[in-house]
This record gives C-alpha cells, sequence and structure tokens, in this order.
C-alpha cells in the first residue's frame, strides 16, 4: 500500500500567520497539498518524498520546523514555556491538516531521583503537550501522551547542560497506515 | 542467553571500623574468604563490625572437590552478612560424627563449629550432613542433611549457612533467596536473576528498550516490571520457570509501578490512561477492568503494600513528593514523611515496623529509615544517588541501587547502616534491585 502523499510544503516558524489550505482527506490518510502565500521562509518538497521511515520529509528535513520535535522545561516544571508555543502550534497545524497523522509525545527528565516519580513528572510534561495540541484543535484519537521518565536519556552525561537536554518532551509521528516512528 | 548474563561480582564489604584490632582480625578473615571465593568473586574488606560470632567451619569430609566448594560456600555466606567471624579452621576428617573438643575450640575463639561430611548418593546427587555445635555450652544445636544435584552445591551450602545463621542469630537466614535487577550493558537492558550473594546470574528478559520496578510475586514464581519494548511503558507478569510473559496493564498513556498486593491476586499499580498519574489496582492474571484506588489533583506513585494490606505511595498533592499511607479499608491517606522536599520510593517491612525510603538531602538522595511507630527516621547512607529500596525478607539487609564512579552498582546495607556489601559487573551498570521471597 502506498501514501499518496502529494506535495507537503514545509510549515515555517511564520506559518501561524499564513492561509492552509488543506485538500480534502484521502482514504490512506497521506498529507495533503498546503498552498501557502509565503515568501522566502517556505521550502518545497518532491512530491512523494518519503523519508526511511516512511514519513513526509517535512516532518523530517531539517529545514523544516516540523523536523523540531523537542519542547525543553525547567527543572521540576511542566507547563510549556513561551518560546516553545509556536512549535506546539505548528504541529498542531499539521496535525489539523493531516487527520489520518497521530502522534505519541514522550516525556523526558533528568537523571536526579526516583525512577518511578520521574516516570510520572515525565507523564506530566507529555500531557502538557498534549493538552496544548488538542486546545488548538487536534482530535483526542491522534495523541498519546506517555512517558520515559529518565530511562533514555538523549544526553548521557551528568551536570546542568546534559540535564536540561533530557528535560523534554518529544512529538513522534505515525501515518494512518502505521509507518513512522512508533 | 546464558553467555549474556553478566556475572556480578561482590568487589567490595565495607563495615564500619570498630579498632584496631578489629580490623586485622577482619583483615584475616578477608584473606581467607579470598582463597575460598570462586573465580570471579573479588571480595575487598575495607573494615570491621563489633559483636560478630566466631564460628569455625572446618572442611567438610568426603570428595574434597566437592566438600570444599559446599564448606567454601557457607563460610563465604556467613562471613558476608557481616555477623560472623570466621576462625581459621584447616583441619579434615571431621565429619557429623566425629566427637567435638569443646575446650580446644573454645581455646581456639570460637563459639560455635560445623562440622559435617558429604557423599554421592546412588543416583547421582550430593548429600551433606552436618551438625553444629556451641562450645559454650558444650552441646549440639541440631543438624540436618541436604541433597543437591551435582551442579548446584553451592545451593546445599546456601541452605546449610541458613541453618547455621538462624541457630545462631535466632532469624531466618536469606542465603538462600534469590534477587533480580536490570543490567545496562552497552545497548541492551537484561533483566536477571541471581541467588542472594550475586551468583549463578540468568538472563529472565534481554530488550533493547528500558526494563524497570521489577518486583516478585509473593511465592517468588513471578516478576511484575515495567518494559519500554513498545516504545512506552506498559507492565508485564513474566513466569520464570516457563519464561510466559503477560501483560497486565496495556492502557492509552503511561503503565507504571506495579506492586503485588500480600495474597498475590492482584497488583496495585500506576496508570495515567484518565489525565495524569494515579494508582489502580489490576488482577494478576490480566483480566478485568483497571480499578481506581484513590484520586488526587497531582501525581500518585510507587505504591507498596504493608503485611496489614496498608498501602504506601509517593504523592506530590502536598506540593512536594512526600510518601503517604493509604489505610487498610481506604478513606483518607495520611502523610508520613515532613523532613525535607522529596521523600520517595516507600518500602515498609516484612514485619510492617519499619519504612524504607530515598530523601533528598543537600542534593544528595540517600538511603533512610523510619521506625513507624516513633516517626524516628534515620539516613543510613553517605552516598548521593541511592534508588529503589529492597528489604531482604528477613528485613535484616536492604538492597539499594547506588552509583560509583559513574557506575551503577548494587549495594546491600544493614538495616542499622553499619554493614555495607557492593555488587557490580564488570562491563554495565546494575540498577533497580528487588530481593525475592524466602525459599519455600
Amino acid at each position: 500500500m502506498t501514501i499518496k502523499l502529494l506535495l507537503p510544503v514545509l510549515l515555517s516558524a511564520l506559518m501561524l500567520g499564513c492561509t492552509t489550505t488543506p485538500l480534502p482527506e484521502d482514504g490512506a490518510g497521506g498529507a495533503p497539498v498546503e498552498t501557502r502565500s509565503g515568501g522566502s521562509t517556505v521550502t518545497q518538497v518532491r512530491a512523494g518524498d518519503l523519508d526511511a521511515s516512511g514519513l513526509p520529509r517535512a516532518l523530517t528535513d531539517p529545514k523544516s520546523k516540523l523536523s523540531q520535535r523537542s519542547i525543553f522545561f525547567d527543572l521540576d516544571r511542566y507547563e510549556i514555556k513561551a518560546e516553545y508555543q509556536d512549535l506546539v502550534a505548528a504541529h498542531a497545524r499539521f496535525l489539523v491538516d493531516n487527520r489520518g497523522f497521530k502522534t505519541l509525545i514522550q516525556g523526558n527528565t533528568d537523571e536526579r531521583g526516583s525512577r518511578e516519580y520521574n516516570l510520572a513528572l515525565g507523564q506530566k510534561r507529555a500531557d502538557a503537550v498534549k493538552r496544548s495540541l488538542i486546545l488548538l484543535g487536534v482530535r483526542e484519537d491522534q495523541v498519546e501522551s506517555v512517558s520515559l521518565g529518565k530511562e533514555k536519556p538523549r544526553n548521557t552525561g551528568t551536570g546542568e547542560a546534559a540535564w536540561a537536554e533530557n528535560r523534554r518532551a518529544d512529538i513522534l509521528y505515525r501515518t494512518a497506515d502505521g509507518r513512522g516512528e512508533f | 542467553m546464558s553467555k549474556m548474563a553478566a556475572n556480578l561480582v561482590t568487589d567490595s564489604l565495607e563495615i564500619k571500623l570498630m579498632s584496631r584490632i578489629a580490623r586485622y582480625f577482619f583483615l584475616l578473615c578477608g584473606l581467607l574468604v579470598a582463597t575460598f571465593a570462586q573465580a570471579q568473586l573479588s571480595i575487598e574488606i575495607t573494615g570491621a563490625g563489633a559483636d560478630r560470632i566466631p564460628v569455625a567451619i572446618p572442611n567438610f569430609s568426603g570428595d574434597s572437590a566437592i566438600a570444599q566448594i559446599i564448606t567454601g560456600t557457607v563460610r563465604s555466606d556467613l562471613e558476608r552478612s557481616g555477623l560472623f567471624k570466621l576462625i581459621e579452621a584447616n583441619e579434615t576428617g571431621l565429619d557429623e560424627n566425629s566427637p567435638i573438643a569443646y575446650a580446644d575450640w573454645k581455646a581456639r575463639g570460637a563459639d560455635a563449629v560445623a562440622a559435617g561430611s558429604v557423599r554421592r548418593t546412588a543416583d547421582g546427587r550430593v548429600e551433606a550432613r552436618f551438625r553444629l555445635y556451641d562450645t559454650q555450652k558444650e552441646t549440639s544445636l541440631g543438624g540436618a542433611a541436604y541433597v543437591t544435584g551435582a551442579n548446584q552445591l553451592r545451593a546445599a551450602g546456601h541452605r546449610i549457612a541458613d541453618f547455621i545463621y538462624e541457630k545462631l542469630t535466632g532469624e531466618k537466614g536469606v542465603f538462600s533467596t534469590r534477587i533480580a535487577y536490570v543490567v545496562k550493558s552497552r545497548d541492551q537492558f537484561l533483566l536477571q536473576i541471581a541467588d542472594a550473594d550475586g551468583q549463578g546470574a540468568a538472563t529472565a528478559l534481554a530488550s533493547a528498550e528500558p526494563i524497570i520496578s521489577p518486583v516478585w510475586s509473593p511465592d517468588g514464581s513471578k516478576l511484575a516490571y515495567v518494559s519500554f519494548e513498545k516504545k512506552k511503558p506498559i507492565i508485564y507478569v513474566h513466569s520464570l520457570a516457563s519464561g510466559q510473559r503477560q501483560i497486565v496493564a496495556n492502557q492509552k498513556g503511561s503503565n507504571s509501578a506495579p506492586a503485588w498486593s500480600p495474597d498475590g491476586g492482584k497488583l496495585a499499580v500506576v496508570l495515567s490512561k484518565d489525565g495524569h498519574s494515579q494508582i489502580y489496582t489490576v488482577n494478576a492474571d490480566g483480566s478485568g477492568a483497571p480499578q481506581r484506588l484513590m484520586t488526587s489533583a497531582g501525581i500518585d506513585t510507587e505504591p507498596r503494600y504493608a503485611p496489614d494490606g496498608s498501602l504506601f505511595f509517593t504523592s506530590d498533592r502536598g506540593g512536594s513528593p512526600q510518601i503517604y499511607r493509604l489505610p487498610p479499608g481506604g478513606g483518607e491517606p495520611q502523610r508520613i514523611t515532613f523532613e525535607g522536599s522529596y521523600n520517595v520510593s516507600p518500602r515498609p517491612s516484612a514485619d510492617g515496623k519499619t519504612l524504607a525510603f530515598i530523601t533528598r538531602r543537600n542534593g544528595n538522595f540517600q538511603l533512610a529509615v523510619m521506625d513507624l511507630a516513633s516517626r524516628q527516621v534515620q539516613v543510613l547512607t553517605d552516598s548521593g544517588k541511592d534508588e529503589s529500596p529492597s528489604f531482604a525478607p528477613n528485613d535484616r539487609m536492604i538492597l539499594i541501587a547506588t552509583e560509583i564512579g559513574g557506575r551503577g552498582v548494587l549495594s546491600a546495607v544493614s538495616s542499622d547502616g553499619r554493614i555495607k556489601q557492593r555488587l557490580s559487573v564488570a562491563a554495565g551498570d546494575v540498577r533497580e534491585p528487588a530481593w525475592g521471597p524466602f525459599l519455600k
């Protein structure tokens, strides 16, 4: 089964002010065309351009804002900081425009303290991202929030720089036909 | 799988120094034990405890290779407990029927002597017989015979050590019990089971994703744990003999922190399916729907049943993570910990009198115990990253995960904080210890 992926145009940091016109959803749940009035900040992606995981490059190309999947948190905190609101909104927009796509939000913590308490703290971070996405129109059945606690540190070092990198929620994507990152 | 089983090594036994004389004695004992230890065992002794019972275990008579493994296991078990001082006893030829020269043993400083023999049975197994004597009262304290397979000689040694321990201390020994723990080695997570001394490690589960929070069923036949193999935490119950695994909680969101009910029929678990981490019960066979136990606005996690059916857990409902207790019949949970802003991982002792937990003091995470009657708290370690305490079934020792030199190791700490014993693997981190129940 092939994804009928048309032409996803990359969403940029400026996308919130732009107009986006999704095509009607197709049965296979591919990403629809988005036509935008944006100028220099738009990167064009070739039709059918999927990466190895089967996701559109709009989600994985480093030049695309949607390739930014991490929201970072302060120590012992789980509210989304102002600097990440745009990023969460960009992901919300993609999910609203692509109802076939699902996400898994994985919450993470730094290495200090109880594994199970950290698991609960990571869950709060993932839940915060999930709540924001739903407030922005994403459907409940498109999002699952889970926690990896301190079990999967991105930075295995110790000290504040490493800890800050690990206090994080990551957004993983999956297509309607089950391809993707989880 | 056995090739992947990382062998635990007992690499240190630290006992707080009481006096120079005691240290001298202890070093001698350390050398003695080291010679009896198996090849991969390296026991380093750095201090001495007070009031250790001096005991002599001369080599059992019979096949000397067999006798050496069994008596060596008995000696190293007793030594490692920190409660015994081994009196050198190189003589051979003594067995359970030999007359005991009480005055001689007393003169050599031994309060107790065990003598025995080993022999092969007609069906190829090994029988070890022994008798234990009190040299002060000049009397026998009883004896026993254990028959084991020829490849389970250390199990016979553990049984004998348990017998001696119980006769001389009045408490049940835990040398025949098993521990579970997780080894992280390169990119692999191994859930392993070993004897309480870290020997005979076997891998129950190997996974590319983390495994946490193993807990033994009350009958010792199963482990419940959290595995991330499906990219999210899911709770499994794993039958050790058959290797059969059953998912008991896989709700939307996270599933974690399993704790067996005292009768083994249910598990308290933490689910986030209804919004945030809350405590539910599920049937241990995976049947039925989860039942919510309590409702709070914050995080509730790390449930653990006490023997009376009350439930200890961690909650941030008061603004910081603290330990609470839910009475056996339900009702309003009471807060148990008040000192400091981070008290987590409650573990009630088997006798229900003590609570072990992890407390943060000056940024360090340390093992502490609370006497539940007086609410008095004692911090037992001076380390920085203690986690996941687990009582031995006789409540005498508490096994924790900690970090030494940037490496995850297990440490067994006596409930009075005096005796410390370290278990580590050569290449990898050890964490998430769980001490199993008494052998049935």
